[in-house]
């Protein structure tokens, strides 16, 4: 099991690909400083046809740095920098994409 | 005395993950002491900006919307947004921190012929 770690926002498409592309079954995608934009709803498209299990999180001090507490789709859980650190330890790796 | 030089800041970046946004204002309100008029472009990820109830104190940052809200006192009033970008991303303008005009994105090409210079952040 992977976490797969992201911070650029969704305009970096390329970029979004090459973590997709980078997936497996039971994987964790972990949204942070930049890339938590694309946990709004309009951008959901991004992670359509996911391998199975995969879980999604966005961390809760950028979401709420920039006024998205709200907005979030519900597909996401809010991560704080406890449960990150908790995730992080739980996977056997932790890939950042940037 | 020659007239002031008009100057139009496009805005692409987001707030917080860099310091593009607020250097950008830091310009504007400069440009405005010394009379010169302004227009600021927020566009792709630079409409994020704007976004309102932000709510940085976690990342121990300034709150973006907060330093934006200083723009009328400087007379910047020329706002603009693209109508796209907000589609794009789910939403209207009930989202954003202040007023702005809404443009076609179509209009960008425009709006850099009638300034004197164009800046980008």
């Amino acid at each position: 099991m992977t976490l797969h770690v992201i911070n650029k926002t969704p305009s970096n498409l390329p970029l979004y690909h090459r973590m997709l592309n980078g997936l497996s079954a039971g994987d964790g995608i972990l949204l942070i400083e930049d890339a938590v934009y694309a946990g709004l709803s309009a951008h959901q498209a991004l992670f359509e046809g996911l391998p199975i299990d995969i879980k999604l999180g966005a961390l809760e001090a950028d979401i709420q740095a920039r006024g998205l507490t709200h907005r979030l789709s519900p597909t996401f859980t809010l991560v704080n920098d406890k449960a990150f650190v908790q995730l992080s330890c739980e996977h056997d790796k932790v890939v950042s994409w940037y | 005395m020659s007239a002031k030089k008009s100057i139009l800041i496009i805005n692409q970046s987001a707030p917080y993950g860099s310091s593009n946004g607020r250097e950008s204002l830091d310009l504007a309100l400069t440009c405005s002491i010394f009379e010169m008029p302004v227009s600021l472009l927020f566009v792709g990820d630079g409409l994020y900006q704007l976004i309102n109830n932000q709510s940085p104190e976690q990342l121990q940052m300034k709150k973006h919307e907060a330093m934006l809200s200083a723009l009328p006192m400087y007379d910047i009033d020329q706002i603009y947004v693209t109508a796209e970008d907000l589609s794009e991303n789910g939403l209207t303008e009930n989202d954003l921190a202040m007023p702005v005009t809404l443009i076609q994105r179509d209009v960008i090409a425009s709006l850099i012929q009638q300034n004197d210079s164009v800046l980008t952040f």
